[in-house]
């Protein structure tokens, strides 16, 4: 299984609505992996990454969060320069859009992970792997 | 200066009044039953006979008639005229297929020239005066109203309708306008654009402006005097009774004059339909005894004020209104526009298929009505990029829009954040100064 659930959340762009999240998801015990916000003027979307995807879904519902799973994928790229674009390259050679990527570094040293949503994940974790770039598996990414 | 248009209309007796409206009355009611089928099975439900009218005294016998009453007989159901005779057609803003349109003859379009006419007059206005009219031109009554008012006055129209704003500044400059009719709003705005135009209001020849078809407050009557260094008319009226002119304000600031030689008044009270008396606040309702495409019966505008038959200091018997307080339902009149929320609401479930929570905030940045919709986001509509959430907003704005036409600004909120009440949802915030 390559493709990873990303939850994805609704918030409003005020004081405190952040914290509502992640308030509940720390009373349940799940831990962030990693995070990105887009935001606008009135309002932003929370994407993270965590341990247990389908407790943090069921918990957030629970309290009334608007909130979604999306699938992306996560990428290990050597953490010096050219290492995302290498990545990047294959894809943009196999006709595959980003959508959006966000970034985090891993405990391990030299190693970085990019989180990408494309608008085909199925062909862009074909044309990575056939390149050489490694794409983790979602089991590995939740116990990271 | 001729301080009034129609002397003999405007300064009769009340015993005088009493009998022309009484008159006047009878024979409409007996047009309308034969005329009008609508009105014949109104009548005959409530159990009355034209005969049964003898004078304005027995008017509250007759059934009321409502906006929905208007939409039932949409298109052409309370037209008391053949096709022939109508002459012109204004219709009020609203939803498509929703609106209420309305047919002048030619004597209608006289009517409302006279009662523009005399409007004007109270404005300062006679032949020499230049009327630019800077209300919308088209099947909103406000171009046109003022426009027929100075041409029977026998003044010079100008028909700039509304926006260009300095070009319209420029000719009123240039052509020499003394008497500037448009929304209240709107003349705040052509004052403020004046000074960052960096001219000079005493550079005019505007002597006054006649202003009306929004709600506006004393204060902002004193601002646009100010601004503008001119006096003020507030005129009043709807597209069902004739448009504006239904009634004017003198140079009393005491109430607002209704010609009601041609628009009986009556207020009731809006929960029993009982007829209040003078002096106290309720619905005023409107029986026009001498239009003929459209005479409404004792139509209830929704329009919460008081009257008063006391004769005025500036000589005038005509009934006065206060200003309006406000409405018996919940429509909102946002830079002229008529809205309801539910207009909102069927524009949203166009969208949506469920109705979603929403919240109206009306408010005002400087001089401009502004319309704000807060809409709950649902899973359902929920996406991870923000291109879609964009894309929805757009989607929202171009609906309402087109229901409105009005811009409004779309705001996604969290679910529940919207407050729940137990009884009739509260929909609207009205931010703006009463």
């Amino acid at each position: 299984m390559m493709l990873v659930k990303q939850i994805s959340v609704f918030v409003e762009n005020a004081r405190g609505k952040l914290s509502k999240v992640t308030e509940i998801l720390a009373k349940n015990g799940i831990n962030i992996r990693a995070l990105s916000i887009a935001d606008t003027t009135d309002f932003g979307i929370l994407r993270l990454i965590v341990q247990d995807p389908d407790k943090a879904l069921a918990v957030l519902k629970e309290n009334e969060i608007t909130v979604k799973s999306t699938d992306v994928i996560v990428v290990e790229i050597d953490d010096k320069p050219s290492g995302l674009n290498s990545a990047l390259v294959l894809l943009r050679d196999a006709g595959v859009a980003v959508e959006y990527m966000y970034a985090f570094v891993s405990k391990r040293e030299n190693e970085a992970y990019v989180i990408l949503k494309s608008d085909n994940a199925e062909q862009a974790v074909k044309a990575l792997t056939e390149g050489g770039v490694r794409v983790v598996p979602s089991k590995e990414v939740y116990e990271l | 200066m001729a301080k009034y248009w129609n002397p003999e209309a405007e300064c009769m007796s009340r015993e005088q009044m009493h009998s022309l409206q009484s008159e006047r009355l009878c024979s409409k009611i007996k047009e309308v039953y034969d005329s009008v089928p609508y009105y014949r099975e109104k009548m005959d439900q409530a159990g009355v006979k034209p005969e049964d009218i003898r004078s304005v005294d027995d008017l509250h016998l007759l059934p009321f008639t409502s906006k929905q009453d208007l939409r039932e007989a949409y298109p052409y159901g309370l037209f008391a005229r053949p096709n022939k005779d109508i002459v012109e057609i204004h219709a009020t803003s609203g939803t498509t297929g929703k609106q209420i349109v309305a047919g002048y003859t030619k004597n209608d379009l006289a009517i409302w020239g006279e009662v523009m006419a005399r409007t004007l007059t109270a404005a300062g206005g006679d032949e020499n005066s230049v009327v630019q009219s800077s209300y919308g031109y088209g099947l909103f009554t406000g171009g046109l109203g003022a426009h027929y008012g100075a041409q029977t006055m026998g003044a010079m129209a100008l028909p700039t309708s509304s926006g260009n704003t300095e070009r319209q500044i420029r000719l009123m400059h240039d052509m020499g306008t003394t008497i500037l009719c448009c929304t209240p709003s709107y003349a705040l705005y052509i004052g403020e654009t004046i000074r960052d135009m960096g001219l000079d209001i005493n550079e005019f020849q505007l002597e006054a402006g006649v202003f009306g078809a929004e709600p506006w407050t004393v204060e902002m009557q004193h601002e646009i005097e100010r601004l503008l260094n001119i006096r003020t008319v507030d005129v009043y009226g709807l597209t069902e009774i004739i448009g504006p002119g239904v009634a004017f304000s003198c140079d009393q600031e005491c109430g607002i004059h209704i010609n009601e030689d041609h628009f009986i008044p009556e207020i009731i009270d809006p929960e029993t339909g009982e007829v209040l008396p003078d002096g106290t606040l309720g619905e005023l309702v409107f029986t026009c005894v001498t239009k003929e495409g459209m005479p409404m019966m004792r139509y209830r505008t929704r329009d919460i004020t008081s009257i008063t038959h006391e004769a005025c200091a500036c000589g005038r018997t005509l009934a006065r209104m206060k200003k309006i307080q406000g409405r018996s339902d919940d429509m909102m009149i946002i830079r002229g526009v008529n809205v309801f929320p539910s207009q909102v609401e069927s524009a949203l479930l166009d969208i949506t298929d469920v109705a979603p929570h929403y919240m109206l905030i009306v408010d005002r940045e400087g001089t401009r009505d502004t319309l704000e919709v807060q809409v709950e986001m649902t899973e359902q509509f929920f996406s991870d990029e923000v291109k879609q959430l964009e894309k929805l907003e757009k989607e929202i704005f171009e609906k309402l829009k087109s229901a409105l036409g009005l811009a409004t600004k779309i705001k996604l909120v969290e679910p529940k954040s919207i407050s729940r009440s137990e009884g009739k949802a509260v929909r609207v915030i009205d931010k703006r100064k009463k």
